[in-house]
């Protein structure tokens, strides 16, 4: 059986004053129903990695990759009404910051219901059962409450598990979850990232969980890509971060400093001349 | 003498106390953290030091002196502080060199190009950059721009606002190696704001945890190391610091 | 190292390479637009023509003759002759000054003003930007030409006064430019940063805040430029701007309306010249629209 999601070959690239930038630089990689984690600083492509797979970079980006797919189908070769059909339904994308991703003017609720129905043919009363469903199950308490509520009066922490109700409740078979908790509290950092593991084993999905932070993707990935200056320069099973290789990844692990530090100071990755920062 | 001497402090926005009868004191040279989750009121602490707040009441005293007897002027040589957003803090149509000489016009100090080459060398710029906009810069870069900019005065009390939370890891190792060698050759005193554990653990001699506009607990920096705080809060956000950044790694 | 290099250096050794460096990467985006390229051509014969009227112009702008009144357009008069025996080419020429003078004069009155009240009010806020914006309020709620027409009645009819009395209808729209500018970024740390330095609230706004705001002022100001001309022309037209024999568009306009049916170019081309400048202020303004934003720049 192939894989859910085969990509070979990414390469992004923008115009730049001398000529094109390319800044993903053949990334390749299968996913199956099982969690991968994308790691890398900023400017490493990592997000732009997860973009490309849905097809969400506009001009005057360029994309080229040698295959995308999903499934069976090639991605590259939808229309953009078939590729319409695959976000969201099939292959969902939580952002970083649920304060822009969710519309102002909508209540919870009515996004909630948007998602499902843009996708499925359902009656209304039916549609209202299953926001509420799946409310409680990203563990929101009172529910019927908190449909009514506006973006603006949830919390940042509710606001994500809205985005993650809003993403899961077509079913789609793949998460792509772009730095899901870098703009939450530590505190329900960890209650949104269990929800998302949560989730992912009840539905036996693919999940891929693009971040900066190495521990965290450890912590709730099976294997982990690491990626620097748009190439993926090494491949980590979850548990086996500390035997990682590259100097690159040992940089990444042993700059962060630890609750009970007591270097004087923290090593530093060489840099090539003129991207000293 | 302490550097920054805060007693009773309420901080008002709108109708509510922020910050509810807050009292720290920070000596001479000390490393002193205010951490706590977004709405602790860590951060109005610090704008109401600098001015940016001005609905305080309580006692604020920097070196001695009442804050509200002090001149913008004056404070400006005393105090100093480092934002967070690196992007943000720098005037985007002013290259470096116009950035770092702003503080010596406006205090009516000559000699701008020397002093601004060498405040650039101790914050580990290439003076190459000299001439350079923001936008020519990366996020490390411009937080250096931003500590030299905050040194230009030769101030003793710097406050630093989250000052590594939007750089990159390795960025950020950097930018705090940079600022403990400052610390230790300049003695400055520093206050720090964040939500980052670990960042106080390598930066700071002692910390304040807050929590909704109140301090819960103050404790040595061995005390976070271990993990042995009094409070029930304090050791909450210490397990779940833990979990989001430590945990592997105690377990491997 | 070629003056290109020197020019794209992405590590300027000075001010000047700095400064030359941004100006450059502006120019060369402006020149990659074909219509901002159009109107800064206009723009410039415009003030080519203005400033060598006197050469280029075959014939006095005054000068009456009314043995040849009312000629067509031939090889001797090219655009005709008007009701007194003028050369429309040559008052024509000499009118460009006229309209080149009413608009730099009140760009240079209403901008500045427009500017500092729309900073102060943004950068202070409170009640002192519900005064000053209420009473940008007031100046924005009256029609302009009718506005320009009370002052002129007001103070009389003359050039002068047209340029004072269109300068003060003209620096609402830039107060409200300057003052949504600042709002973006009064509370920016940028800002805070150098409050905390010990700079005064006048040189915060007059060096900080002011400078940000010049782009859009500035892009403003051109696509304004139109409506500034013909406002000009329409108080020209009415009788109550440049007074006769001054060869001001507007009232050449005016002049020729009595003859539109059987002389057409004594009104037409006035009208044309009109036409073309306020075209080419609208190209260089939607040009520089394009250029001035640092961030849209970048990556070019």
């Amino acid at each position: 059986m192939p894989p859910l999601l085969e990509l070979k070959n990414l390469r992004v690239s923008f115009p730049g004053p001398r000529g094109p930038v390319e800044v993903v630089r053949g990334v390749s990689f299968d996913l199956g129903r099982e969690r991968l984690g994308i790691v890398g600083e900023s400017g490493s492509g990592k997000s732009l990695t997860g973009r490309s797979i849905l097809r969400l970079l506009r001009p005057p980006a360029k994309v080229s990759v040698d295959h995308l797919r999903f499934d069976g189908q090639d991605l590259m070769a939808m229309s953009d009404r078939q590729m319409r059909a695959v976000r969201g339904a099939r292959i969902s994308m939580v952002m970083q910051d649920p304060r822009y991703s969710l519309n102002p003017v909508m209540t919870v609720g009515a996004q909630i219901a948007e998602a499902l129905r843009v996708h499925e043919r359902i009656p209304r009363r039916a549609v209202r059962a299953r926001v509420l469903d799946m409310l409680e199950k990203v563990r929101i308490h009172d529910p019927e409450h908190v449909m009514r509520l506006y973006p603006h009066e949830v919390s940042g922490g509710m606001g994500q598990r809205v985005m993650i109700a809003m993403m899961l409740i077509p079913k789609p078979d793949i998460l792509i979850a772009d730095e899901p908790t870098s703009a939450l509290d530590v505190s329900v950092q960890a209650q949104v990232l269990d929800l998302i593991e949560e989730m992912i084993a009840e539905n036996g999905m693919g999940l891929i969980l693009i971040s900066h932070d190495l521990d965290l993707v450890a912590r709730y990935c099976d294997r982990v890509l690491v990626m620097n200056r748009g190439e993926v320069v090494e491949e980590l099973q979850a548990g086996a971060l500390h035997s990682a290789q590259h100097p690159y990844t040992r940089g990444l692990l042993e700059s962060v400093p630890r609750m009970n530090e007591t270097r004087r100071f923290l090593p530093v990755m060489d840099r090539v001349a003129g991207m000293g920062t | 003498m302490s550097a920054l001497n805060i007693e009773n402090l309420f901080v008002r926005y709108g109708t509510k106390d922020v910050v509810q009868d807050v009292s720290i004191r920070v000596g001479q040279g000390e490393s002193y953290a205010l951490v706590g989750e977004s709405g602790s009121g860590k951060s109005t602490i610090l704008r109401a030091v600098v001015g940016m707040a001005s609905d305080w009441r309580g006692t604020i005293q920097v070196d001695g002196q009442p804050r509200s007897a002090m001149g913008q002027g004056a404070f400006a040589r005393h105090c100093q502080m480092v934002f967070q957003d690196p992007f943000a803090s720098l005037h985007p149509r002013r290259t470096v060199d116009a950035t770092l000489s702003e503080p010596l016009r406006i205090h009516g100090i000559g000699d701008h190009a020397d002093r601004v080459v060498e405040m650039m060398r101790s914050v580990g710029l290439d003076p190459r950059y000299r001439f350079r906009f923001p936008h020519q810069l990366s996020g490390g870069q411009r937080q250096r721009v931003a500590i030299a900019r905050a040194l230009m005065l030769d101030p003793k009390l710097l406050l630093l606002d989250e000052p590594t939370s939007a750089l990159d890891v390795s960025v950020q190792a950097e930018i705090l190696n940079l600022l403990v060698r400052l610390r230790e050759d300049r003695g400055l005193t520093y206050v720090l704001v964040t939500h980052a554990l670990p960042v106080v653990s390598f930066l700071c001699d002692r910390l304040g945890v807050l929590h909704k506009g109140g301090l819960v607990e103050e404790a040595d920096v061995s005390v976070l190391r271990s993990g042995a705080f009094q409070q029930p809060y304090a050791r909450d956000l210490y397990a779940a610091s833990l979990g989001a950044g430590d945990r592997t790694r105690r377990a491997g | 190292m070629s003056v290109l290099d020197w020019l794209t250096d992405d590590a300027p050794a000075s001010r000047l390479q700095a400064q030359a460096g941004q100006a450059w990467s502006i120019a060369r985006a402006f020149a990659r637009n074909p219509l901002a390229m159009l109107g800064a051509v206009i723009i410039g014969a415009l003030v080519f023509v203005a400033v060598f009227a006197p050469w280029l112009a075959p014939y006095s702008p005054v000068g009456q003759d009314l043995g040849s009144r009312l000629l067509p357009p031939s090889a001797e008069h090219w655009l005709g002759t008007d009701e007194l025996g003028r050369d429309i080419y040559s008052r024509i020429l000499y009118g460009a000054r006229i309209t080149l003078v009413i608009v730099v004069m009140v760009a240079l009155i209403s901008a500045p003003l427009g500017l500092l009240i729309g900073a102060v009010a943004g950068y202070f806020g409170g009640w002192v930007d519900r005064v000053l914006m209420a009473l940008t309020d007031v100046f924005l709620s009256l029609p302009k030409l009718i506005m320009a027409l009370a002052f002129v009645a007001a103070l009389g009819a003359g050039l002068q006064n047209a340029i004072i009395a269109i300068a003060v209808t003209a620096w609402p729209a830039y107060a409200r430019i300057a003052r949504a500018e600042t709002l973006t970024f009064r509370n920016a740390e940028f800002i805070a940063a150098v409050r905390l330095q010990g700079a005064s609230h006048l040189r915060v706004i007059g060096l900080h805040v002011v400078p940000l705001c010049l782009s859009s002022t500035i892009i403003r100001v051109t696509l304004d430029m139109a409506g500034i001309i013909l406002t000009a022309a329409g108080l020209g037209f009415l009788g109550l701007g440049a007074q006769p024999p001054l060869p001001e568009w507007g009232a050449m306009i005016s002049r020729g309306r009595s003859f539109i049916l059987d002389q057409w170019w004594v009104a037409t081309m006035p009208g044309f010249a009109i036409i073309i400048v306020s075209l080419g202020f609208c190209f260089l303004g939607d040009g520089l629209r394009d250029v001035l934003d640092p961030k849209q720049r970048e990556g070019r």
